[in-house]
């Protein structure tokens, strides 16, 4: 036999065995209901409703004026960003934020008019609770420029005055308005592609390996190459074709955002994304011994991948030695492809370093899980 | 009163399937009774509905003249009757020792130390465990497992003993020995009745009664002579064929197997000290054979006795430690292809995949070994005639019965016509219709074919069958011949005789244990109160799950370093603060006062310069890449509208794709650009320009707004809501898949007991990782406390209570493990990141997500950890919080003692 042949006869194999992957993946009711409501439910709900954005910052007033300017400059803070301030006794301000009640205290002083149109520069006060992070930094500058533009109308009758000298022009380039579930839908994604592909594929051959089925294959004329090779192509298909209807009926269509550049290289880059995880996925579970500690490790797995990539929060704001380690994990470079393609419209040309990254990462790792494959698999699961 | 059992027209159904189909049944005190019949007849149901372990469907069954379906009776049984589930040491603990396993169930049962450890002692003596008391029990052969679960179930000296197959896959030596003990039992205790379910036809010889059951009903009831004169037949395998309907055995008839005429000479198989150690345990050790081509060849053995790791030392599965095998001639190590095109292997429990089809099955087989498409079809149309599938063409092979399923396996095997079939254990379980039909295959296939079949079993008849066995025990082969021989060899009656002979010779020098048997009576009967909670029942499950946790290293790994790591994850990971952001200039102005106002940029501590900029595409290029957060663009003539006092604008544009970081990169510009006009309105000093008013904004707890103080006391809250329920819905379900959970059915323990038990050891470990993770907080995060720590820990306490409570919840509906953990990571992670106030403030969530903040643990117990560590507070402020986190714990262990089950369904 030609090698031509044998190659043939190793693909037309590894075609077969995935099409079971395919079949039995059908019938597995649960893991389609998790990989529907992953990619459904699971994005739609962080992205409509954001997590980090000024959104209903809880306020509360202490008007001790209680003038026309007092009421105009605090019923000024627009909603969604604040709720409704609501008033507190000046007595209760160090108690409603010990109890986190509300994220920010604005105290108008008495006499705070009088001394406006005066010109005596009134002082507010303005109390943050500022172990709410997510909104403490962004909602005080905000506060603060709402409350300066509402005496300054005030002042001039509704006129605010043309400032002299030099003016900024800031434009926000991508998402225009900072819309955080642009954002988010993407990013909350690619969380869900991390764990399914490595829980899918893992678990897959983790019941294989309690079933006894791999060690059947193995007795076959197969190698663990086409074993894995199989798997990974029917996990990533999968997976794939679930990433791209997400992104166009969910992401595109339920919530409206728009996808700047192009899907297809997207997608791409998700294919070559998934050779790691579903090699991680097979590596895990050639080192557990049984599908719980299976699903004890994809835990501490899982859970730095989804966090420390830079889809939770940015990586430039994370410390450099962490910055380093994570240039390690496909993930890191899969989410920046996906940020600079999907919301800055990149095109291969920007991102080409990237997928390179990423297919030595992922041919590495598919070596590792081969060797471990043919290491552990034959050997009895306890 | 004489019936021990009555039972009238009891029904049971799993989903659509009936277990049993109307059985009425009564049986007199102090007899050994014997339910016979293959697996999936329905035994082991009647069994657990009479042991009260299962809840009773439809009927009535009275034990001990008691109604068991009653709950108040149900507790006053458990201290007459003891019950051993099927499987080998099921309901045992395969971590603990031999005395811990009997320790356990002793205090489970009320006695008290020095009693207990009579008991015990007197017990494991009895039955020859004693010397092996510290062994764990995971540890121990078949038949030891099977003597400690015996000694578990005697401990309480109860009036009714329900065996559930405890003797398959034992040794045939253990096994006698254990049917002993039985017998003598039985002398010294004369009133006590035994109920047993067996899948051995032979040793149905031994009961006083036997039931013969079939499809969920019972066939007969006699004594075995009774039953043998009923049918005419000479054993009683024949005689339980001859009790069946017609139309299960239609086309059955006696097997025969014709002499070999064939492939004499010509071997087959050869293994040469054939040896393999896993760690240091020798599960093979030195086994040499030859087997000629066309010889059905048998490896007869109890389970573990290293018949399957020889099988996969001859299929090049495992590799030998020591000894060579080949095949055909050729060694087996090479492992290649072509080798394996030649061999047929069918596994254990048969390796099918059970959600395909049976023509996908073949089919899938058939291309891996790279049958040519034309011929395919042929050869499944040919497998499908000789192995009678055709009606299942198209059904699950989960959907097969047993019998089928095997057939199945045996056509999956063949699909390629190999010259050797390697069969391990390929009739387990099934019923001996199917049984004899398998083998007419397999006769057919060696004497007509010249198929060589190498197969293990550990069926005595079956053994008998083969044309040469070996005989296996703790991995080695004690014997070899035809079975005939070997018989006359040992000069006894019966294969099984023999075998027990050749083991005997064994451990000829070893003392035999039933020479020295002491008695098995224990004096005094268990004390039978029964309150709802007993301390000394909690203690023994406090303990034992103690126990378990510390010899899982993995769980235990888990447990204790998880959380730390996930928390320096976490810690460095998330940080809101924003620096450190990468710009570049546009400077189209070139001039000094272009420079100056970029250098005010260029001084912040929030932003890090990169090389400027030179056009707009270069900006659009580095933009896309993500290498530029913000750009800043001065245009043409900006210096000298500047100085000539005419507006000028400068440009930025900043990066939006992530929007958290653009609304703070915004805020951080204008902040920069109103320190350029400030300064320049200082330096001309002459406008006279002042302020409207002037805002103080106060960052209260954390002045410098460093996201550390906030975050990672956060962190602590989050860990402590995720990780323990993961160890308690773990612990609970383990026991559920495991088995063991028939001793919460089966033994006087309460609900109560089995849960707090369950969950102290856990709330001992989420307070270990709440001081660690505080001592992580102090002293690698620096971030202090700052308020009342005794407020603080007393936080801890109550949410881990409440959160392994709420383990405890998950785990009433969750079957699996897998289940269990998934179902807890994701009910734990989902509230306590997103609802808890962790990232965004609970007072900030409207309608829904509020209800998930304030209706969950983690936001209450991240109030007073951020209170105490960021905001200096203490219980003045923080007590309605523990208030709320101990209401927690106790709606969580109500609802999971509501829905806890005190019977299998």
């Amino acid at each position: 036999m030609g090698t031509a042949a044998v190659k043939a006869g190793r693909l037309r194999t590894i075609f077969r065995l995935g099409l079971k992957e395919l079949v039995s993946l059908r019938r597995d009711i649960a893991m389609l209901v998790l990989i529907v409501y992953g990619f459904t439910v699971m994005i739609y709900i962080p992205a409509s409703r954001g997590m980090l954005e000024l959104k209903n910052a809880a306020v509360a007033v202490v008007d001790e004026d209680r003038s026309e300017l007092s009421r105009q400059m605090v019923a000024a803070l627009p909603q969604p960003y604040f709720q409704i301030p609501e008033p507190v006794h000046w007595s209760a301000v160090d108690r409603v934020l010990d109890a986190g009640r509300y994220a920010f205290v604005i105290d108008i002083p008495p006499r705070f008019q009088a001394d406006f149109l005066a010109g005596r520069q009134p002082e507010v006060l303005v109390d943050i609770d500022a172990t709410a992070m997510s909104q403490a930094g962004i909602g005080a500058g905000y506060i603060e420029r709402i409350l300066r533009e509402e005496a300054a109308g005030f002042g001039r009758n509704g006129v605010v005055a043309e400032e002299a000298g030099v003016k900024l022009a800031l434009r926000t380039l991508f998402n225009p308005n900072a819309q955080e579930s642009w954002f988010v839908s993407v990013m909350v994604l690619i969380n869900i592609v991390n764990l399914l592909s490595i829980i899918t594929s893992g678990a897959a051959l983790m019941r294989e390996r309690e079933r006894g089925t791999v060690e059947h294959l193995l007795t076959l004329p197969l190698g663990p190459f086409e074993i894995v090779c199989a798997k990974i192509w029917a996990n990533g298909l999968v997976v794939v074709a679930a990433v791209g209807l997400s992104l166009t009926l969910m992401v595109r269509g339920v919530l409206g955002i728009p996808l700047a550049g192009s899907l297809p290289l997207f997608l791409a880059a998700t294919a070559l994304y998934l050779f790691t995880c579903t090699a991680i996925g097979i590596f895990l579970a050639t080192l557990a011994r049984s599908m719980p500690q299976l699903g004890l490790l994809c835990i501490l797995v899982v859970f730095p991948i989804t966090t420390l990539s830079g889809n939770t929060v940015p990586l430039d704001s994370m410390p450099v030695a962490i910055q380093r380690v994570m240039a390690f994990f496909a993930s890191t470079h899969y989410v920046k492809i996906a940020q600079a393609v999907l919301y800055r419209g990149a095109g291969f040309s920007t991102v080409w370093p990237e997928f390179l990254v990423m297919a030595g990462i992922g041919a590495l790792f598919f070596l590792l899980a081969l060797v471990r494959f043919r290491h552990t698999v034959a050997r009895q699961v306890s | 009163m004489s019936a021990v059992v009555r039972i009238e027209d009891c029904r049971h159904r799993y989903g659509k399937v009936d277990a049993l189909a109307g059985i009425t049944l009564e049986l007199p005190a102090g007899e050994l009774t014997g339910f016979v019949g293959p697996d999936g007849v329905g035994k082991s149901t009647l069994l657990g509905l009479i042991a009260g372990v299962r809840e009773l469907q439809a009927g009535r069954i009275e034990v001990l003249g008691e109604v068991a379906a009653d709950p108040k009776a149900h507790r006053r049984l458990c201290y007459r009757i003891a019950y051993m589930p099927q499987g080998l040491g099921h309901n045992l603990y395969p971590t603990l020792s031999v005395w811990e396993n009997a320790e356990f169930f002793g205090r489970l049962f009320g006695f008290g130390g020095a009693e207990r450890r009579r008991r015990i002692e007197r017990l494991l003596v009895a039955v020859g465990l004693a010397p092996f008391r510290d062994r764990p029990a995971g540890k121990l052969s078949g038949g030891m497992k099977q003597k400690l679960g015996l000694c578990c179930a005697l401990l309480h000296e109860p009036d009714l003993l329900i065996l559930d197959e405890p003797t398959t896959g034992v040794d045939p030596l253990s096994r006698r020995q254990f049917w002993e003990l039985i017998d003598a039992l039985r002398q010294e205790r004369p009133g006590m009745s035994v109920l047993v379910a067996t899948a051995y036809m032979e040793e149905a010889a031994r009961f006083g009664r036997l039931v013969a059951m079939d499809a969920g009903r019972i066939l007969a009831v006699g004594t075995a002579v009774e039953l043998l004169a009923l049918t005419g037949a000479a054993d009683m395998e024949s005689a339980y064929v001859a009790l069946l309907p017609l139309e299960k055995r239609r086309g059955h008839e006696a097997l025969s197997i014709p002499p070999r005429s064939n492939g004499r000479g010509e071997v087959a198989i050869e293994a040469y000290g054939l040896t393999r150690r896993f760690g240091d345990f020798l599960a093979v050790d030195q086994v040499s054979f030859r087997i000629e081509r066309g010889e059905i060849f048998g490896f007869l053995g109890s389970n573990g006795c290293g018949k399957t790791t020889t099988m996969k030392m001859l299929t090049g599965l495992l590799p030998a430690s020591a000894g060579s095998a080949s095949l055909f001639g050729l060694p087996v190590a090479s492992g290649n292809s072509a080798m394996r095109r030649r061999i047929g292997f069918m596994s254990q429990g048969f390796s099918l995949y059970t959600e395909l089809t049976v023509r996908q099955n073949l089919e899938l087989h058939a291309h891996v070994f790279g049958l040519p498409p034309s011929r395919i079809e042929t050869r499944i149309g040919e497998l499908v005639s000789r192995m009678e599938l055709a009606a299942y063409l198209d059904a699950l092979a989960e959907s097969l019965p047993l019998g089928i399923r095997q057939r199945l396996s045996l056509a999956v095997a063949l699909v390629h016509e190999p010259e050797l079939l390697i069969l391990d254990e390929p009739t387990s379980g099934v019923d001996p219709v199917a049984r004899d039909r398998f083998w007419e295959i397999l006769t057919e296939l060696s004497r007509d074919k010249g198929v060589t079949i190498f197969i293990s079993t550990h069926f005595m008849n079956e053994a008998a069958r083969c044309d040469r066995i070996s005989l296996m025990h703790a991995g080695r082969v004690l014997a070899q011949g035809a079975p005939a021989e070997l018989v006359r060899e040992a000069g006894v009656g019966s294969l099984e005789d023999a075998f027990i002979a050749w083991l005997e010779r064994g451990e000829a020098g070893k003392p035999a244990a039933e020479e020295a048997m002491p008695s098995l009576a224990l004096g005094a009967p268990a004390p039978t109160s029964h309150p709802w909670f007993s301390p000394r029942r909690f203690r023994a499950y406090v303990w034992r799950e103690s126990m378990e946790l510390v010899r899982d290293p993995i769980r235990l790994a888990f447990a204790l370093i998880g959380p730390l790591l996930l928390m320096v994850v976490m810690g460095y990971g998330i940080s809101l603060d924003v620096e450190h952001l990468p710009y570049a200039a546009l400077d189209y102005d070139r001039t000094p006062e272009s420079r100056r106002y970029l250098e005010h940029f260029a001084h912040s501590r929030y932003f890090e310069e990169r090389p400027p900029l030179s056009g707009d595409e270069d900006f659009m290029e580095r933009m896309a890449r993500g290498e530029l957060n913000f750009a800043v663009e001065i245009p043409p003539g900006f210096g000298r509208d500047l100085k000539a006092g005419r507006p000028a604008e400068v440009g930025v544009r900043i990066d939006g794709s992530i929007p958290f970081r653009a609304t703070t990169v915004q805020g951080y510009v204008e902040a920069v650009h109103a320190r350029f006009r400030s300064d320049m309105i200082d330096e001309s000093g002459s406008r006279g320009w002042t302020e409207p008013l002037r805002v103080e904004t106060r960052f209260r707890y954390n002045p410098d707004l460093k996201s550390v103080y906030a975050l990672v006391p956060g962190v602590i809250a989050v860990m402590l809501a995720v990780v323990p329920p993961i160890l308690t819905a773990v612990s609970v379900v383990r026991e559920k898949e495991l088995g063991s959970i028939t001793n919460l059915y089966a033994t006087p323990s309460t609900r109560l007991e089995f849960l707090l038990g369950k969950q102290l050891p856990y709330v001992v470990v989420g307070l270990v990782n709440a001081l660690s993770l505080i001592a992580l907080a102090l002293w690698l995060f620096g971030v202090p406390v700052k308020g009342d720590l005794s407020a603080l820990l007393l936080g801890a306490a109550l949410a881990v209570a409440a959160t392994t409570a709420w383990g405890l919840l998950i785990s009433a509906f969750t079957g699996s493990q897998i289940a269990a953990l998934f179902a807890a990571f994701l009910l734990s992670i989902v509230p306590a990141i997103n609802f808890s106030g962790f990232l965004s403030p609970v007072a900030a969530q409207v309608g829904a997500g509020a209800a998930m903040g304030y209706g969950f643990p983690t936001y209450w117990f991240l109030t007073i950890c951020v209170g105490v560590f960021t905001k200096s507070l203490g219980f003045a402020e923080l007590y309605a919080n523990h208030a709320v986190l101990a209401a927690f714990v106790g709606i969580y262990l109500g609802g999971s003692l509501l829905l806890l089950r005190t019977r299998a369904r």
